[in-house]
């Protein structure tokens, strides 16, 4: 996908921003430092083993943190105003109307008891004002935005595939025209056929709606075709960061390499996978350094004990001490 | 070359469970319909040989599985393990000897572990119920063996864990190890990786092959992820509504594929810098309910290339190549 963004105000900010849940005793660092931006209409992957920290940030911006996660650090700014990420009552008005989110259980997120018509009208009496009846039209008008006959709205979540369940999810989170969708591992739960047609649903909606989509996954494959930037995480802070188009061409971090190498890919004809050695790393007793330096196949000894700054590097940005910063403008990502 | 003969055989299985009307439809007599799950299904494996069975969900994958460990019952067709028919052994003597030879990896091992039971335990489990150790000693060093054969070193480092200290990747070695412990012939893996990190998907893999490699053990791979069964499998087998509508070699299913379901499953799966197949516009709709099953080819309602003969004739597996059949009516010319 080719957009191209004018260089003003980023429609999201995202400053250093680090959270901790926490435990008895010692807090446990989720997300130590994540800055990147957002611009109107593009769509961002964030791309992470679990415990990497992608769905703390994409939480942390919507306004979802659970209560046993604090923001130690850092700021999230939308349309250049601050966002009060950490004050639940003052988020309320920004939640759904400006940022809203998919989730990855369609039918944990769904009320079973209610038609699938009236859980899409709510938020619109809720957050719109709008009378029953309103609200109604409006739900019709949603779903057959996604796709979804109007007839069917009289059902319940139980009588709809997985496929149409996600679909309903979609329409729920158009609700309130937000600016930004995020999903959370949106198809994941869903076999290849279906997986293709919400992606490409998915694209579709944005450039109808101008949307600008943070897509939360483990998937790599997944992104190359639905976003234009990649982030890629782990341990909680931000890798390497690029177009779509650089991360798969070039990719520079050691751990992104091998993340790449590790899908199987019949294009290349190679009936080889390299696995990353090691397991994910344990975020009580994060390692020295680059986080990802015990499993890395290039460490080299000032990995253990530095951590390396997220540094512009071409078009994109890489923490690594195989590529240092060209520049020094670049936040350090530091605890 | 592997040695040819099969190990499991497949003939003509079907399983299909009743729809249980309501107490007014029983008291009328009104017929009640049934899932056909699996509807006349024709299946080999050989000896070491790495079989991948492929499909959506609802295509009655996992109920393949279940039929061959014993844990469904066919209601049609046959079910032979080294030319012995299984289909309606039922006696614990005999399905001890066949659970020696035969075993199962589940998918979710957060929950095909007991929370309560050590590592050594679970591993222990099955060759203590099957009796096929004499003594402590002998005991522990089988278990030993399949933990350092599922990637777990030094395997007494795991003994006395429980389930909760180890990480996802850790678990799902022991459920492999578990299966390992009692040297099967054949495993059937049902999504084995699913439910990993990509990052630990390959390590997983790398057992699996490895127990091929060294034990000449069979596998039967299930799963939804078409380039995973390429990367393992020697053949892939195509599975739709019940019904196999391709097989062939890994590489003949990826790289020639003769069936327009196989095709648009290659194309919906997200590939890096891989361009989309021309000719073959996307499937619309979803997998249609096998209670009802479509009349003829029951992949025509979705079929971007239908034409009037698939509406009412069910295609024959149709030979298109060497050890490559295809259930479509195009495959003819």
């Amino acid at each position: 996908m080719t957009n191209s963004f004018p260089d003003k105000e980023p429609l999201l900010r995202v400053d250093g921003l680090s959270v901790d849940y926490g435990l008895k005793g010692d807090p446990l660092r989720a997300i130590d430092g994540v800055s990147f931006e957002l611009r109107t209409g593009e769509a961002v992957a964030l791309v992470g083993e679990s415990g990497s920290g992608k769905t703390t940030t994409a939480m942390a911006i919507a306004g979802l943190l659970s209560p046993n996660a604090r923001v130690s650090g850092g700021q999230v700014h939308y349309r250049g105003q601050r966002l009060p990420i950490d004050d639940d009552a003052a988020m309320r008005p920004h939640r759904w109307s400006e940022t809203s989110v998919v989730f990855q259980g369609a039918m944990n997120a769904l009320n079973p008891v209610h038609r699938i018509t009236k859980q899409i009208a709510e938020p619109c009496i809720l957050k719109l004002g709008m009378t029953r009846g309103e609200a109604t039209a409006r739900a019709i008008e949603l779903l057959e935005l996604v796709g979804i006959p109007a007839d069917r709205g009289v059902a319940y979540p139980h009588e709809l595939s997985g496929g149409m369940r996600q679909r309903v999810m979609i329409a729920m989170a158009l609700a309130c025209r937000p600016s930004i969708i995020v999903g959370d591992e949106p198809t994941t739960a869903l076999d290849v056929i279906t997986q293709a047609q919400i992606l490409k649903l998915l694209r579709d909606l944005r450039s109808q709606l101008n949307l600008a989509l943070i897509l939360i996954t483990h998937d790599l494959s997944v992104v190359a075709e639905s976003c234009d930037r990649v982030m890629i995480m782990y341990s909680g802070r931000v890798v390497e960061d690029g177009t779509v188009a650089e991360i798969f061409a070039e990719p520079k971090h050691p751990y992104t390499k091998l993340l790449i190498a590790s899908i199987p890919n019949p294009a290349n004809g190679k009936k080889m996978i390299r696995p990353i050695p090691g397991d994910p790393p344990n975020l009580v007793n994060r390692p020295s350094g680059c986080a990802f330096h015990p499993r890395c196949p290039s460490t080299m000894s000032v990995c253990t004990t530095e951590v390396p700054r997220l540094g512009r590097f071409g078009h994109g940005r890489v923490a690594c001490h195989l590529h240092p910063p060209l520049q020094e403008n670049m936040v350090t990502v530091h605890a | 070359m592997r040695d040819s003969s099969d190990i499991l055989r497949l003939e003509n299985l079907q399983v299909h469970f009743p729809i249980q009307g309501g107490l007014f439809d029983r008291m009328l007599g009104r017929p009640c319909g049934a899932v056909r799950a699996v509807d006349g299904l024709d299946l080999n494996v050989g000896r070491g040989e790495i079989v991948a069975l492929v499909g959506e969900s609802g295509s009655g994958k996992s109920t393949v599985g279940r039929v061959i460990t014993k844990l469904s019952q066919p209601t049609g067709g046959r079910l032979l393990f080294e030319g012995r028919d299984m289909t309606s052994q039922r006696s614990s003597s005999a399905l001890r000897s066949y659970r020696h030879h035969v075993q199962m990896i589940f998918q979710d091992a957060y929950q095909a572990l007991n929370p309560r039971h050590t590592t050594f335990d679970i591993v222990a489990e099955p060759l203590r119920s099957l009796r096929l150790v004499d003594n402590d000693a002998q005991l522990s060093e089988r278990v030993s063996e399949a933990l350092a054969a599922a990637g777990l070193n030094p395997p007494g480092d795991f003994f006395a864990r429980f389930p909760h200290e180890l990480s996802g990747g850790q678990r799902q070695r022991v459920v492999i190890a578990g299966a390992l412990a009692v040297k099967p012939e054949l495993i059937v893996a049902d999504e084995p990786v699913s439910m990993l990190d990509v990052s630990i998907r390959a390590q997983i893999l790398q057992v699996l092959v490895d127990l091929r490699d060294r034990h000449n053990m069979a596998l039967l791979f299930i799963t939804h992820d078409l380039p995973l069964a390429w990367l393992i499998a020697d053949r892939i087998a195509v599975l739709y509504l019940g019904k196999l509508v391709e097989i062939g070699s890994a590489d003949d299913i990826t790289f020639k594929p003769r069936h327009p379901y196989t095709v648009a499953l290659l194309n919906a799966t997200p590939q890096i810098g891989g361009a989309a197949r021309p000719g073959v516009p996307a499937l619309q709709g979803e997998v249609p309910s096998a209670a009802r099953l479509p009349n003829g080819c029951r992949f025509h309602p979705r079929c971007p290339l239908a034409f009037d003969r698939c509406k009412v004739e069910e295609p024959p597996a149709i030979e298109v190549g060497p050890h490559h059949m295809s259930a479509c009516w195009l495959a003819e010319r």
